[in-house]
């Protein structure tokens, strides 16, 4: 086959097949056609999207739920610059995607073609590296690269432009055994020296707190972390990414810290002498104020990317490296510092635990019997149950599903953490069916993020992707009224959204293949899901209707006086509105 | 704290389309001050070198070079010490002369080691290579006759010795 020659086009599809490629989403145009003839035959199933968002979304939640590279492909042009935002989104949350683009003939880039836009330029600032391909010859090296590049280190998305006479030249076929890049070297293994430093600040702190981050799921460091957190007995946090990395079952685990996270969470952080943080990078939504955040802390830094050590706050100690392999090593580490002396933590969980009980997650139903979205969101997690994949939009309703649903697995809890994506959900949930289809995927998703995307349910419908989609419908950009409600004394400046009137959600799930079923009773609550449920040949959409004023407040817990809830504001790092 | 001051970073980076884009790139998103950027040839052909002057704190200059290492068409950084290394600015500037200041201009230009490389009726135009401090110097002593004109380079730089940048 050496001396065979072959389309670029089909060196491209090769590369992907022999990349490990089962799946891809994508839409054809001029530029990428020559792609789209070798596509016909291969066994890389190609799923036809609507949009080319919905396509790096969809690869997204694929690569979430399954820990594989997701892979888009788009025509130049529009298709390309539609790719952006998914592009943007995957890189920071660190989600390996590829994407494919085509681009116009190597003759014509420059000259401002028809469907010409310089990808490779545009996306250079929201991918972790990207190829402009005019030679057949470098078609499957670049492939091979790109999923290299992706896949290990922190991931991240890659972008590979091939243009249009790249593809229909002929070329030998070179699939690279082993991929070489001078300037591309992650460091797996952390430092020995750093890993004993970090052992002896765990046995000398009287209150850490495991800090976890997102970095848990792509690493597969779950089973690790657990061993960790049971032999330091130290209690644990986990962001907005790393939901399900560490069981919320488990009797150490406090739940989610930041802005919208448990006053036990927050309040551990900022009483805490130790931060032990592993694969989390102190991201404004969880610090606050840098300056206010964990104020008397020591910090461990564990992290695959050295740019995120000291990046917003100084480390004690750094360790560079996997973070499964990171905490493999400071397991026996902790365990050698713990024979000489092991720190009493009662006197910590005794005020940790005084939080917990004091300020438990919590909400009120309205009192005008409308229905809250935080039991809609509680009732569909416990009928789902722990095994179900649950990906969310971005607001309101992404943070009452991370609140509310509890996480006991990896890869379970998919959100556009970093990006704030709103129209993330139902794309990405598709590409989670695609690459889980025995799991139950739930979209939970807000009336005005499902507003934005919800075009991928024909897709869904056509090509038996059963995805459930909730809408949390309370008519309105809910968290940005919470804002105006809270800052902008309660100016409604163009968040609402007339979604209880038009669209008709049903109807519209109705015309485009899914079943559309609508809720706005309690009492209707746990049936409604239930018939979501038993549907499982064609996608499902449940508009349920819900109370437009409920808030995402870490302290509404019932009983709490409004002491204890100033109490409680004080403990947290200042969140200053002019910042955020 | 560390307080700001400059610092030369010598970046080897593969000789490759988009590598100088995606370097300034990124200067401009994280918002760090470049005060002079240098690009040009090494001694092999597949690589590279520019120099790069960023005005900076300690714990910023840390994250630039971190940030600098994640880019994959970066091979290497080594930030250079003006005392272990040379470092050199091309200036070329033209300063307006009269038949009286002609001769102290042309003075000046032999006290600095500088070169004059075109001369008019009104003007000379001089050559000078330096650190950044003689090229000022030259220039706060040019300034008087009337600078008509000034195109100065970025600053290179190479370590003394034999240790190079790209065997480390």
């Amino acid at each position: 086959m050496s001396n065979q020659q072959i389309t670029g086009a089909s060196a491209l599809v090769k590369a992907l097949e022999l990349s490990g490629v089962d799946v891809m989403f994508g839409i054809p145009g001029g530029a990428i056609l020559p792609a789209y003839d070798p596509i016909f035959d291969s066994p890389i199933r190609h799923i036809l999207v609507r949009h080319e968002q919905g396509a790096g979304h969809a690869a997204t939640g694929y690569a979430q739920a399954t820990g594989k590279v997701g892979v888009c492909i788009a025509t130049s042009g529009p298709g390309a610059t539609n790719l952006v935002t998914p592009l943007a989104d995957a890189q920071m949350d660190s989600v390996p995607i590829v994407a494919i683009t085509g681009q116009v003939s190597s003759g014509a880039i420059g000259t401002d073609a028809f469907q010409e836009a310089d990808i490779r330029g545009i996306t250079m600032p929201v991918t972790k590296h990207s190829f402009l391909v005019t030679d057949p010859a470098d078609i499957a090296g670049a492939v091979a690269q790109a999923f290299h590049i992706a896949s290990t280190g922190r991931p991240g998305a890659v972008l590979v432009d091939i243009a249009k006479d790249a593809l229909q030249k002929m070329t030998d076929f070179n699939y690279p055994k082993d991929i070489k890049l001078a300037g591309y070297h992650p460091v797996m293994v952390p430092d020995e020296g750093a890993v004993r430093d970090a052992a002896r600040l765990i046995a000398e702190s009287k209150s850490p707190v495991l800090y976890v981050g997102g970095g848990v799921i792509r690493s597969e460091a779950h089973k690790e972390l657990m061993k960790l957190a049971e032999l330091t007995g130290a209690p644990v946090v986990t962001t907005l990414m790393a939901r399900g990395g560490f069981p919320d079952s488990h009797p150490q685990h406090l739940g989610m810290p930041g802005m919208h996270g448990t006053v036990a969470a927050v309040t551990a952080l900022q009483k805490s002498d130790l931060l032990i943080t592993l694969g989390a990078r102190f991201d404004d939504r969880v610090t606050g104020k840098l300056s206010t955040f964990a104020p008397s802390a020591k910090v461990i830094h564990a992290d695959i990317d050295p740019a995120e050590i000291g990046k917003n706050r100084r480390a004690d100690v750094a360790l560079v490296g996997d973070l499964k392999i990171t905490i493999d090593a400071l397991i026996p580490a902790v365990k050698h510092e713990f024979k000489k002396s092991q720190p009493d933590l009662t006197e910590w969980w005794t005020l940790v635990n005084s939080y917990r009980s004091k300020f438990p997650l919590g909400y009120d139903h309205p009192a005008d019997g409308s229905l809250s979205p935080q039991y809609v969101i509680e009732r569909l997690g416990k009928i789902a149950g722990p095994d179900a994949i649950y990906v969310a939009g971005v607001g309101q309703h992404q943070m009452w599903a991370s609140q509310f649903v509890n996480y006991e697995n990896p890869r379970t809890w998919l959100n556009s953490g970093g990006l704030g994506t709103m129209g993330y959900a139902v794309p990405a949930a598709m590409g989670a069916k695609v690459g889980a289809p025995d799991k139950t995927v739930w979209a939970i998703d807000g009336d005005g993020c499902f507003q934005m995307t919800n075009q991928e349910l024909v897709t869904c419908a056509l090509n038996n992707i059963p995805i459930k989609v909730a809408i949390i419908n309370n008519e309105s950009l809910g968290m940005v009224r919470q804002w105006q409600t809270l800052f902008y004394n309660e100016r409604y400046s163009n968040t609402e959204l007339h979604s209880k009137r038009i669209p008709d959600f049903t109807k519209l799930a109705d015309a485009m293949g899914c079943v559309g079923l609508r809720c706005d009773s309690k009492d209707d609550v746990d049936k409604t899901i239930a018939q979501a449920m038993e549907i499982n040949d064609q996608p499902v959409v449940v508009d349920f209707s819900v109370f437009r004023d409920a808030m995402v407040w870490p302290m509404v817990a019932a009983g709490a006086s409004n002491d204890d809830i100033v109490v409680a504001r004080s403990m947290a790092p200042i969140w200053d509105s002019q910042e955020l | 704290m560390t307080t700001r001051q400059k610092h030369t970073l010598s970046v080897l980076v593969e000789n490759s389309p988009g590598v100088l884009a995606r370097v300034s790139s990124l200067f401009s998103r994280r918002a760090y001050n470049i005060d002079s950027l240098a690009v040009g040839p090494t001694e092999n052909p597949d690589y590279s070198r520019m120099t790069i002057v960023i005005d900076v704190e300690g714990h910023a200059l840390e994250q630039v070079v971190q940030q600098l290492d994640k880019l994959v068409n970066v091979i290497s950084i080594t930030e250079l010490d003006p005392i272990v290394s040379v470092q050199r600015e091309l200036l070329l500037v033209k300063v307006a002369t009269t038949a009286t200041t002609r001769s102290q201009v042309l003075e000046t230009v032999q006290l600095f080691r500088a070169k004059v490389v075109d001369v008019a009726q009104d003007a000379v135009t001089i050559e000078a290579t330096g650190n950044a401090e003689k090229i000022q110097a030259l220039l706060s002593v040019l300034e008087p006759y009337g600078i008509k004109e000034l195109v100065q380079s970025g600053l290179v730089a190479i370590s003394r010795g034999l240790k190079t940048g790209s065997n480390q």
